[in-house]
């Protein structure tokens, strides 16, 4: 295991003291070392955002904490669910008042612990609702979209709940933009390599030399088949083949498309991908509304990307141009 | 009629914390087969802060398992802090105002607990996860009350129940869970929440019939 570490089961703790080091200007500690708070929050009157999940996926979660984007972040241990306290917590760090919308993956762990912080909220009387990201294509058919995992697409989730709450939306109207862009968003991810959880020190699975796992997940969860790897142009093809018939996608649909390494492989491959994404999408008489290539989402060390699509309307146009300031995702107006 | 002191259970956590600490290896080793490996480690760090709280103050059985609870549900996380939070939970105010434990009270204590992990775990018999070990070994420990067995006896039932319940893991496509997404794969490979389960019946009616006999 070639890693920076020190303690391998003081890699989180570690990791957040030196992020609020770094990111002062934008995050603060709260009391609860696993909860981190956008400086300004709580805002009064503001839909307070929360997320949360295991770590081992920078810059998620912690790094969307900003301006119009999240305003509290509960982490976990990597790959798993922070505890209930700690979301409790994230709730209470991001409340002005008018309740929190809290943003999250569909992982059995995450949803036990968000019910259990929720109805820890409710007795103090703070309301809290939620939205529940399954934007993974690979991981179940069509029929059972609510068995589907969230990925990369969580990123345009908070975008879009972060900016229908900056905008003065009240709660049911943060959570309906929310569900909207993660109804609208489709994801898929190929792996070339596995990860290594620090504290368990060997990985996990295993992808053999010149083969890839299309529809990996974000904590190597396998895909739908392992194939001999591929160019970068045949991986787009192969993503998009998966990803557009499922909402479908159709011609002069506006999109928003993100591309995101999964740790280890250059950002310049990833536009590698990104071009022949881009290509497809122009052939098909699909407009790219905006795009995202970098590390968005990653998954420890993996090699490997993720494609996520969004299909918008006007509301989600007008949310996903709205300045955004937080580690992982700057956006201003030149 | 047997029994034990709920003021002397202390050693019954005491056996789980025990068991739990020297299998967080296995466990973490059988979860990489199917999950992300880290079942053990989560486990382990749960029992050993409430190894360090159980030794800072006198307790009894609920206490105890109260303490155990509240430490998996808050400082956890996981999917196992939830489900065994809720577990212990269940179990500890289900005998909190007894002060013996008798077969009775351990059995309103086991279906306490079943009852609180069927309804945030959502899962059925079946679905490769800890109810697999759970479930039957209720059903056995019941079945050898309602035959008239007594509480040592019962509990050796439930304990052979858990066993096999576990293996039957192994076979089992996994429908909830991290391991859900495997489908098929997951075949073969024994499921880990099932396995801490079975540690933890086991190594708690071992511990119970040492504190009745």
């Amino acid at each position: 295991m070639q890693r920076i570490i020190n303690d391998p089961n003081a890699v989180v703790d570690e990791m957040l003291k030196g992020f609020v080091k770094c990111h002062s200007d934008l995050v603060a500690p709260t009391n609860n070392p696993r909860v981190l708070k956008w400086k300004k929050a709580p805002v009064a009157g503001k839909v307070g955002i929360v997320t949360g999940g295991g770590s081992g996926h920078k810059p998620a979660f912690i790094g969307y904490i900003g301006r119009n984007m999240v305003d509290a972040v509960a982490a976990g241990e990597i790959f798993s669910s922070p505890s209930a306290k700690a979301f409790y917590d994230a709730f209470k760090a991001a409340d002005g008042g008018a309740g929190v919308a809290c943003l999250f993956g569909n992982y059995a762990g995450d949803r036990m612990n968000v019910k259990m912080a929720i109805e820890m909220a409710e007795d103090d009387g703070l309301t809290v609702k939620t939205v529940v990201a399954n934007d993974d294509v690979p991981s179940a058919p069509k029929e059972e979209l609510e068995k589907r995992r969230g990925v990369a697409g969580e990123v345009l989730m908070w975008k879009i709940g972060g900016a229908k709450a900056a905008l003065g939306g009240n709660l049911d109207a943060v959570i309906a933009a929310a569900q909207k862009a993660i109804d609208n968003t489709r994801s898929i991810g190929i792996g070339l390599t596995p990860c290594t959880i620090p504290a368990v020190g060997h990985p996990n699975f295993t992808i053999a030399e010149r083969k890839m796992e299309v529809g990996i997940g974000h904590h190597g969860e396998p895909g739908i088949e392992v194939t001999d790897l591929k160019t970068a142009d045949e991986m787009a093809a192969m993503m998009l083949d998966v990803i557009l018939p499922d909402l479908p996608f159709a011609g002069k649909d506006e999109v928003v498309v993100l591309v995101s390494g999964l740790g280890a492989t250059p950002v310049m491959e990833l536009y590698i991908l990104y071009q022949r994404v881009a290509e497809i999408l122009d052939a098909k008489k699909i407009n790219i509304y905006r795009s995202y290539v970098g590390n968005y989402f990653t998954s420890l060390e993996m090699m490997g990307v993720t494609l996520t699509v969004m299909k918008l309307d006007a509301e989600l146009k007008a949310l996903v141009d709205l300045e955004a300031n937080s580690m992982g995702f700057k956006q201003f107006e030149e | 009629m047997q029994f034990f002191l709920n003021q002397n259970g202390t050693a019954v956590v005491e056996a789980i914390i025990e068991t739990i600490q020297a299998n967080a290896k296995y466990l973490s080793e059988i979860d990489g087969a199917i999950g992300d490996g880290d079942h053990g480690i989560n486990m382990n760090k749960g029992v050993t802060l409430c190894k360090k709280e159980l030794a800072s103050r006198e307790t009894g059985l609920a206490d105890a398992l109260k303490i155990l609870s509240r430490i998996l549900m808050m400082e956890i996380g996981g999917a196992m802090g939830p489900l065994y939070g809720t577990f212990f939970k269940a179990m500890s105010k289900a005998c909190q105002d007894k002060e013996r434990i008798d077969a009775g009270v351990f059995h309103e204590m086991l279906r306490a607990a079943l009852a609180g992990v069927q309804d945030i775990g959502g899962a059925q018999v079946g679905d490769k996860t800890m109810l697999d070990t759970l479930v039957p070994a209720v059903e056995a420990y019941e079945a050898a009350l309602q035959d008239g067995q007594d509480f040592s006896a019962a509990l050796k039932s439930m304990q052979a129940a858990a066993a096999e319940g576990k293996e039957s893991t192994k076979s089992l496509v996994a429908k909830v869970g991290r391991a859900s997404r495997l489908g098929e794969r997951s075949k073969g490979n024994l499921d880990p929440g099932a396995t801490s389960c079975y540690l933890i019946l086991n190594s708690a009616a071992d511990a119970i019939v040492a504190l009745i006999e």
